[in-house]
Formats: structure tokens, sequence, C-alpha cells
């Protein structure tokens, strides 16, 4: 669905991603590991299209969408849950997932539905305001509000971040289930154990290279990731 | 009590033009966090542009002329002086806001060879008018009310428009919004149209009250409005409105008193006692820095 071919990105004068291809195929689940600074928001952000490549193509089944602007990459399904989630804190919870409709002009209350049903407490909140949430429905707003969009493919930077065990489980146990309803997902996180046994297939990504690719139980079991990511 | 009651209108009329140029300032503060020095000169140049207008134009046609035109050049000086900047460090937008009202004083001294242009008489707002023994003109009257009914029209527009959702939106994470699709570019454009719509406006019930106008008439009603700003809390849209009123208002005090000399001496003082005291305003938020 997503081919990434030679991708190289200068990112604050550093070369932070060195040529690197890999592909997420359609209806499944993708995870980038890797450690601090190894360049992965730096790859979602150039799928994004918030940072432009030096070189490279990427390409959603078969179309070229390189370097196209953000709003761009929207409309044609690809949407990114950003790192630390960046909800609207003044809007409500309610104009968070509507805004992650700014570009749909049909009606919204199938997928408000669909939203509030994966997640009920943002129901419960509808009209609070974002900020005044907990970080884990912070979270699950950033997730609902890309969702709102109808993506083909959502992109996760880092969902587990600063979240209690308890709630990065139910974050992922949602991923699987967005999953399971059509939504291929490409996922980048430190936390490797969880996004490993997400995951259908996983690269690993050292100093701006992929080092490493499989699925996800191969890395798991693989004695390097064991020994670099898992302790 | 007559004395009282012609301090008071003139107050007020005067805080409503003040509050249509501050919210030019708010806007494009709480998007750009941006101090749009032009923005004082724009209402100038709007003033201007009535003045030849009128000349070519009857007046029906000669005002909303003058309103696109100034919404037009509000548009274009932030697509040529301000977007290219867009990634560059703040000082260097607020330098060029500064160069874009030179720009515009100087053309002014050079289209008018310096000379005050007298404003057309508008129908009905420049008729004169007495209410309780208190002779005065009716833009005095109509200006509070237009003020009500544009500042509501306003705060509809961005509580409760998909515009105004991505204006708020923008105003708080332009990276963020940009992955919402939106694109900033044209909200920011947006901000400036509106800004400039109502300095516009304000030039138009500005200049019926005081009917001469040079290349420096925007520099002081701009510094007034943006201490309004600040004073309301930049940012704030109703700050800026209650900030203006209270400049107004306070300003008409002076000048009807033997202090009069020393009104914009007041008019500044209380922005420095304000920057000391409560630095946000009345109603400013937070300063919660952008990540």
């Amino acid at each position: 669905m997503l081919k990434i071919d030679d991708l190289r990105v200068n990112y604050g004068g550093i070369e932070a991603v060195k040529g690197i291809d890999f592909e997420v195929p359609e209806g499944k689940i993708v995870t980038l590991i890797g450690a601090n600074g190894a360049g992965k928001s730096t790859i979602l952000r150039t799928i994004a299209g918030l940072v432009k490549p030096a070189t490279g193509r990427i390409r959603l089944q078969a179309e070229d969408i390189t370097a196209l602007s953000p709003d761009r990459i929207v409309s044609k399904g690809i949407t990114l849950v950003p790192e630390g989630r960046h909800v609207f804190p003044d809007l409500t919870v309610l104009e968070n997932l509507k805004i992650g409709a700014y570009l749909r002009t049909d009606s919204l209350d199938h997928d408000l539905e669909w939203v509030y049903s994966l997640f009920p407490r943002l129901k419960e909140r509808s009209w609070q305001a974002a900020g005044t949430l907990s970080g884990g429905e912070q979270q699950m707003l950033a997730v609902g509000r890309a969702l709102m969009s109808r993506p083909k493919l959502m992109m996760m930077d880092e969902p587990s971040l600063g979240l209690a065990p308890l709630v990065v489980k139910d974050i992922f146990s949602i991923i699987k289930k967005i999953n399971d309803q059509g939504v291929t997902i490409l996922l980048i996180e430190q936390n490797a154990n969880m996004a490993l046994h997400t995951a259908d297939l996983a690269y690993v990504l050292e100093t701006g290279r992929i080092t490493l690719s499989g699925t996800g139980e191969e890395l798991l079991r693989n004695e390097a990731v064991k020994k670099a990511y898992l302790g | 009590m007559q004395y009282a009651l012609s301090i008071f209108l003139s107050g007020i009329s005067l805080g409503g033009q003040y509050a249509l140029i501050a919210i030019g300032y708010t806007l494009v503060y709480g998007i750009l966090r941006l101090i749009n020095f032009a923005h004082g000169d724009v209402f100038m140049v709007a003033g201007l542009f009535l003045v030849y207008l009128s000349t070519w134009f009857p007046l029906w046609a000669a005002l909303p002329l003058m309103l696109l035109f100034t919404v037009a050049l509000g548009f274009a000086i932030e697509r040529a002086a301000y977007k290219p900047l867009r990634s560059a460090p703040r000082m260097s937008v607020m330098i060029s806001a500064i160069g874009v009202s030179y720009l515009l004083q100087n053309l002014a001294t050079y289209i008018t060879g310096g000379l005050p242009k007298s404003y057309p008489e508008l129908p009905l707002l420049s008729n004169n008018v007495t209410i309780g023994g208190v002779s005065t003109k009716w833009v005095t009257i109509v200006t509070p009310f237009l003020v009500l009914v544009l500042v509501l029209a306003l705060q509809q527009l961005i509580n409760h428009t998909k515009v105004g959702m991505a204006m708020r939106a923008v105003a708080k994470d332009f990276e963020t919004s940009q992955l919402m699709g939106i694109k900033i570019n044209s909200v920011i454009s947006m901000t400036f149209i509106i800004g400039s719509f109502l300095a516009g406006v304000g030039s138009m019930l500005y200049f019926t009250n005081y009917p001469s106008i040079v290349p420096l008439s925007g520099a002081l009603p701009g510094l007034r409005a943006f201490v309004a700003a600040v004073f309301g809390g930049i940012g704030s849209v109703p700050g800026a409105v209650v900030g203006a009123f209270i400049i107004g208002m306070s300003e008409s005090v002076i000048k009807g008193s033997p202090f009069s000399i020393f009104s914009d001496a007041f008019t500044f003082a209380l922005l420095i006692v304000i920057l000391v005291v409560k630095p946000t305003g009345l109603f400013g938020e937070k300063v919660t820095d952008k990540v």
C-alpha cells in the first residue's frame, strides 16, 4: 500500500534518514522500532508532508505522493497521530473530533458514532475542553481525531509515551481493533516489546538506516533485538 | 450633567472606533504572535481610499470599494511581507511590519503631497443630532451599536463556524493543524482580511469625527488601539473590545479636563503599568509556549 524508496531526509542540519526502503502492506500493522534519534519520527513526518525529503520516493498505491503538502496527504487518506498527542487544549472533545474531519464535507454522524463506540469515554466528555482530559484520554482523542479523516493508513508516533502500563495495553488493543476494521497502521515505538507483539511486520531502525526486518514474532526471538530493545 | 453626557458619548464612540482597530492587532497576534505595526497605517490608507474613491464614484459605490481595497491591502501585505518570513525568527517579521508601516506612510505622503485631505461627508453619519441637550454627530450614536453587531458576528464566526474552529486551532498549534488538513496560509490570510475589514469600518467612523487625514493619521489611533489590545490581553477579542472602551473613555475624560494635553501620556503610562502589573492583560491567556 505504502512504498518508500531510498528516502533521505535532512533535519536540523544533519542527515536524519540515510536512504531507507520499506513497505507497508495493506491491512497490516507495521512497526518501526529503534532508539531515540534513530530517525523514526522524521520518517513519519516526511510521509505526512511536514518535512521535505532530500531524495527518494513515497508512493501510496502506486501514486507518487512525495513532497505533497500536508493537506493533500490527508486528502489521500494518510493521517498522523503526532507524538505527545497534541490535542487542541481549548477546543472541546467534539470540536477536536470535528477538526479531524476538516477536509470532509459529508455527514460526520456515522464516524462520530464509530469513534464513540471505540472510546466511550470521549462521548461522556464530548463537551469538555480537551486540555482537561487525562493523558490516556488525550491519546484516545488524538486517535479518534485521526480516524475522523477516514484514513486508509494511520501513522502513530509513540502512542504509549508517558502513559501508565494499563492504559498502554488498552491503547494497543484498540489499535488492533481499528486495524481489524480495515485501517492499515504504521506505528513507531520505543516500547519495542508492546509494538512487536502487536505488529505483523517490523523494521529495526538504527541511526537513519534499517538494519533488520521481519515479522513481529521473528524479531521478538532475534537475539540482537532482545539485547538492544527488549532488555 | 450635559457635560458628563457629552464626555460619555465621545468616550464610547472613540472606544468603539479603537475597538475595531484593536481587534485587528489582537487577531493577528493570536495567530502569528506578531505585532502588526502596519495595522494603524492600513487604517489611515483606508481613509485615503475613501477620499479618492469618493471623487470618482458616488458614495454608495465608494464605500464598499473602500472596504474591498482595504481588505486587499491587508491580504497583500501579509503575502508580500510576512509570509516569506514564516520560519524566520519573530523579530524579523516584526521589523518587516515596521518597514511596511513606513512604506505606507511615505507612499501616502508621496500621493497626497503631505497635505491634509478632508474626509467626505457621509450621509446620516455626518449629520448633527441633539440628545439630552448635547449636540453631536450621528456617528457618535451609531458607533457603539455597529461595533456591538460586528463583534457579535465575529465571535459567532470564531466560535461556531468551521473557519473559526480552524483559526482557533492554528492559533494554538501550526503543525498539528496542518496534520488535520488545514491550510494554515489560508487561515492566516483570513485573519488579515477580517482585521483589515474592521479597520476599514473603523476608519469610516473615526474620520467622520476627525475629518482631516494626513499620512501620520493612522499612527496615534493605531498605537492607542494597540495599547487597548494589550490592556485587554492581546490575543483575546473580548479583551481588545473592553480595553478599547476603557482607553477611549479615559481619553475622553482627560481631554475634557484641564489636563487635556496629557491624554496620550496617560494612555501610554497605562501601557507601562499594565505590562508591569499584569502582563497578560485583563483577559489574556496564560503564556504557554508552543512546543
